[in-house]
Parts: structure tokens; sequence; C-alpha cells
């Protein structure tokens, strides 16, 4: 494979919800060991285009590339076989259950034969928590422990782990960093270039442009489900990444229109309206 | 130390602490003989009737779904086999398959709307245990001109389905509730299918995305559920020689109470067989073990009520407890 072929590459995808066209014309190509920024505001589109690559939806128009090749998924499992783990913004892991077997999930490791194959909990606990500390979460020691029990970001590299273990080629992370504080946060950014330093493609979507901007090689910001600026480290300032991911006004622009919004309604802030 | 608290994080625990209470209860406040009473069948015979149907209901609990229409399985069950081989004479193995097979249906039935539609599941089995129970009285008066059919069986049917063990007045069901909750056991707690069913419960939308085929096993549990109640139905036409149209209401809230009973969640990816197991014993030991006690019949309801809360407030406990706890390395 030449360092030139993306491994994962968008022509021309459309993806519309019935009558709503919620993703236009995106054209997008991530290579091995670069990180790729999905910036834009709520509802721009973000985890639809991501669920699009993970198999979850098809797209209504354009295509899909695998290492150069056109591939349809037929399922989520399908996009995971082909290298292409997703960590979903919400989910993904099961707190009443154990470290072990959320590492598992699906891919399930047995022992004996025929239908009496069983679960192989020793094996399963053990690898889980190897990779789990090869993430650097040195706190989880025991695969029997329910994953209820753990941090936010403890959980984020659980499923970062798995997706790395299982021989994941394209890492897709949505919004891995919202929930976590600055500590936890930054351990996550870790595992992104731990990610990239072994050669994964990286797809990473963040409402914080500091966090892009820590792990980033490429950026591509989403405006209402198209792709509105498309650029690489050191190209933009923050203060512009910042404007684009507010919908493409500037912040000064924004600040005028809520002064302009209070001078008209007796001094009351615009009430948020926040989609998606 | 460490032992009663990783014990108190067992799934199953709040069931035998229900078993215990109510046996403490029952020498206490009613005198019972524990002797007579773990020698008795009638508790153990009720438990296996409800605990045939109340290990697949678990599994469908923990997977986050529920089947009320195994109320109107059981009687249909019993006057399916009864209708095919008292009614028209037909050979009973034909009325077996017969039994079973309207349980596969109606599971499929269930299964196939729950996984189509987003109704809710309790509305969906709500509909198919109305339904059921007018097919069956109608379609027994339509056949039979009667709400009431004997039969009689051969002798292999009695010996497998409808007969009593140990020379007594123990019935065969118990050994089929007992291997069951073997199979059961080792489906929920050690094939990785058990794994799924409760990452299902926990969040079926995870459990999509991570290639888990939802929406058939969901129709196989419902068709487990419809199936065996049926199953338990049959075997009770096959002991009694007669079925009737009647009854089985009472089953769907003794079932699903013995299956929280046992510990599992009412929200789903949490419990375990051998908790229901023990939840079943309980709730049949309160049932008919009141008999054995100078209690008050009467007062078993209450008995239930409470011990019905009690275990919804322990489960709640239970899962809490479970989430915060840190075992340490030493124990793998
Ligand atoms: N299954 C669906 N059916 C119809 N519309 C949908 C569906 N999924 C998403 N949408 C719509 O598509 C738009 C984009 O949603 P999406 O979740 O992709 O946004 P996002 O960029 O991830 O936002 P956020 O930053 O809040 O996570 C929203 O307007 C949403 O309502
Ligand atoms: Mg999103």
């Amino acid at each position: 494979m030449s360092a030139t072929t993306p491994v994962i590459e968008l022509r021309n995808v459309d993806k519309s919800f019935g009558p709503i066209d919620v993703l236009h014309e995106i054209s997008l190509k991530v290579r091995a060991g670069e990180v790729l920024c999905l910036l834009g505001d709520n509802g721009a589109g973000k985890s639809t285009l991501i669920k699009t690559l993970a198999g979850v939806h098809a797209p209504t128009r354009g295509e899909i590339l695998v290492d150069g090749e056109p591939v349809t998924f037929s399922g989520p499992k399908d996009a995971q076989n082909r290298g292409i783990a997703t960590v979903h913004q919400f989910g993904g892991t099961y707190p009443l259950m154990s470290v072990g077997r959320n590492f598992f999930m699906g891919e399930e490791p047995t022992i004996g034969f025929g239908p009496f194959k069983i679960f192989d909990r020793k094996t399963a606990n053990k690898i889980a928590v190897e990779e789990v500390q090869k993430m650097g979460i040195t706190r989880i020691t025991d695969g029997d422990r329910l994953v209820g029990g753990l941090s936010g970001g403890e959980r984020q590299s659980l499923a970062i782990a798995r997706a790395v273990y299982f021989g994941a080629r394209v890492l897709i992370l949505d919004e891995p960093t919202a929930a976590l504080g600055v500590k936890q946060a930054a351990h996550v950014l870790r595992i992104v270039n731990e990610a990239k330093r072994r050669g994964l493609a990286v797809i990473f979507i963040t409402h914080q442009v500091m966090h892009a901007m820590t792990v980033g090689d490429h950026f591509a910001v989403l405006i209402r489900g198209a792709i509105a600026a498309d650029f690489r480290k050191g190209e933009k300032t923050r203060e512009e990444i910042t404007d684009l991911m507010a919908g493409g006004e500037t912040m000064a622009d924004l600040e005028a229109s809520i002064e302009g919004y209070m001078e008209t309604h007796d001094g009351h802030a615009p009430q948020m309206n926040t989609a998606g | 130390m460490d032992m009663i608290s990783s014990l108190l994080r067992r799934p199953a625990t709040p069931s035998i602490l229900s078993l215990i209470g109510v046996l403490v209860f029952y020498v206490i406040f009613g005198g019972v003989d524990l002797d007579r009473l773990s020698g008795a069948a009638s508790w153990v015979n009720y438990a296996a009737r409800i605990g045939i149907v109340a290990l697949p209901v678990a599994l469908l609990m923990i997977s986050g779904e529920i089947d009320i229409s195994i109320g109107a399985m059981i009687p249909a069950g019993a006057m399916t086999t009864a209708i095919i081989a008292g009614h028209y004479g037909l050979p009973m193995g034909v009325a077996i398959l017969g039994a079973l097979a309207i349980g596969v249906v109606v599971g499929l039935f269930n299964g196939i709307l729950a996984t189509r539609t987003s109704v809710p599941t309790l509305i969906i089995t709500l509909g198919t245990l109305v339904a059921m129970q007018g097919i069956v009285l109608a379609g027994s008066k339509l056949l039979t001109g009667g709400a009431s059919v004997p039969l009689t069986s051969p002798a292999w049917a009695k010996t497998i389905f409808g007969d009593f063990i140990f020379g007594g007045s123990h019935q065969v069901v118990i050994l089929w509730w007992v291997v069951l909750t073997a199979v059961f056991w080792f489906l929920a707690h050690l094939s990785k299918y058990g794994n799924w069913i409760f990452a299902m419960g926990g969040d079926k939308v995870s459990a999509r995305n991570a290639g888990i085929p939802v929406d058939l096993i969901t129709i196989l549990l419902f068709v487990g559920t419809a199936t065996s109640a049926s199953f338990v139905g049959m075997c009770h036409a096959i002991l009694f020689n007669s079925a009737q149209v009647s009854g089985g209401m009472n089953d769907i809230f003794n079932i699903v109470v013995s299956v929280v009973v046992g510990g599992v969640l009412l929200t789903g990816g949490f419990g375990s067989i051998i908790g229901v197991f023990v939840g079943t014993i309980t709730f049949a030991i309160v049932i008919k073990g009141i008999d054995f006690t100078a209690i008050d019949r009467n007062w078993a309801n209450l008995i239930i009520g409470v011990m019905l809360l009690a275990a919804v407030a322990m489960n709640e406990t239970f899962r809490k407890k479970a989430m915060t706890a840190v075992t340490k390395k030493k124990k793998g």
C-alpha cells in the first residue's frame, strides 16, 4: 500500500433521512498515521457522518472507499471486519457488565466444543486488563469489575483499547472528551496520539478547539451537513477555527447579534436553541 | 469479611435473602415444621409449573422486554393438547407438536411485532394476551361445544410429561424444571449468547452496533416464553386428563413476581438464573407453604406484596453496590 492511498475516503456522499437532507456532497480522505478532526456545531451532521462510515447508515448517494476500493457496508459488523472501529457519542459500554465481558462484546473468546462452548472469562479478563493498562489506565486491575463503576475517561479508554486490540485501522471517536475533566481528557488525547503513532487513521470529533489543535493533523469543518472548510495543521489560527466551529459566523458577529436581540427584547438574552 | 461483601454483590443474593426471610417468618410466626414443609409436594409442583415459564421470561426481561401473553398461552397449550388428542382422538405426538407449535407461532408474532414496531412489548403482548384468550375460548366452543375437554394419554406421554415421580405426589415437571434451569443457566452465564442478551438489556443500540443480531435474539426469546408456557399447559392437560379454558391469568403476575424476587432488574441488563430459581421457590413457598403454618392463607398475598417491594428495593441497592464495588487485585 503506497503512502498516498488514503485508508478511508468519502466521495460526494449524501445522506438523507426521508425528506431530511443531513449530509451534502461530503468528500474526505484520511491516511494511516493521520488524525482528522471533524468540527462543527450541534446538529451539523458529524455523528451522522461517522455513523455512515461505521456502517450504521448506508449513504444515500456517493461512495466510500477503503484502501482505494469502493465498498458498501452491510452493517456495523461488516465495517468492523474491514478495520473500521467506532466509539460512538452515546453508549458503547454496558454499565452492569464486567470489564472483560464489555471488552469482548460480540467477539467472545470461548473454550470447549460444539454446543458446549463457554465464554472464556479468565482469558477475556486477562487480555482486557492488559490492553486497558497499556493505554495507561493502571487503576483497572480486575476484569470482573463492573464498567458502571468506572469513570467516564476510563470507559472511553476501554472502548478505544478494545478497538485497537481488534485490529482497527481506522479509529473513529465521536466526542470522546465531551464529558471529561481536564485530566481525563488529556488522557484520551494521549491515547489518540498513541493510536496515531501505531499507524492508525483516526477521525476525531470534538467541540473543543484546544483538543482538536492538540492532536489534529488535518481539519474539516461541517456546517449544515456540508464541508465548509478543509485545512491542515498550522494553516489557520485558533480564532479562525473557533469562528468556523460556531457555524461560520465570527464570534464578533455572534456577540453583535446577541446585543441586537437584547435591545429588541427588553434586555433578555436569546433562548439557546440546540439541535441534535 | 471480604467474602461477605463480594457475596453481597452477586445478583442472586437478594432472592436468597428473601427465601431465608420467608422461612424465618413462617417458623417464628407460623410454627411451621420445616421437615414437613421440605417433604411436601404441593409447593414444589407449583414452583415447577411457574418456574419453567419464569426461566425464559427472566432471559427476556434481562434483554429489556416483557411478555405477559404467557397468561393465555398456558391454557392455550392445554386446550390444544386436549382438543387434538381428546376431542379428535388424534395421536398424542400430534397433540404435543400442536401445543408447541401454537407457542412458536404466538412467540414469532410477538417477536416480529416487537422488532418491527416501536410499540412497547408490554402493550404488544397485552394485545396477544387478550386476543389469545378470545381465540382459545371461542375456538374451544366452536370445535368442541364446551369449555372443558377430557383426554386420555398413552403411557409414554404420561411418563414423560404428566406423571408422579418417587412414587409420591411430586410431578414429573419438577425434573423438567431442574433440567431447564441448568440449560438456561448455561445459556445465560456461560455461553456467549448470554453475554449478548445482557448487552441488549444494557444498551440495545450499542449491542446492535457491536454486531449482535438483536432482532433475531429478541424473536427467539419471545418464542421461548410463549412455547414454554404452552409446554406447561400441555403437561397439565396430560397429568389431569383434561383441560379447561379458564385459568392462567394469575400466572402472569406470579411468574413476573418470581422473576423480580429472583433479582432481575425490571429495566433489564441484570439478573441471574440461580436467583430466578430461588425466587420461584420463595414465591411457591409463600403461596403453598402457608398451608403448613398457623397463618390464615389469605395473608399470603400481603406477604407477596411486601416481598415484591422489598425485592425491588434490594435489586436497586444491589445494582448500585455492584457498580461502585472496587475489588482488589488478589482474586481474579
Ligand atoms: N435517524 C435520523 N432521522 C432523521 N434525522 C436525523 C437522524 N439522525 C440525525 N438526524 C438529524 O441530522 C442532523 C445532524 O445530526 P447529528 O447527530 O449528525 O449532529 P452532530 O453534528 O453530531 O451534533 P452534536 O454536536 O450535537 O452531536 C440533526 O438535525 C438531526 O436531527
Ligand atoms: Mg454528534
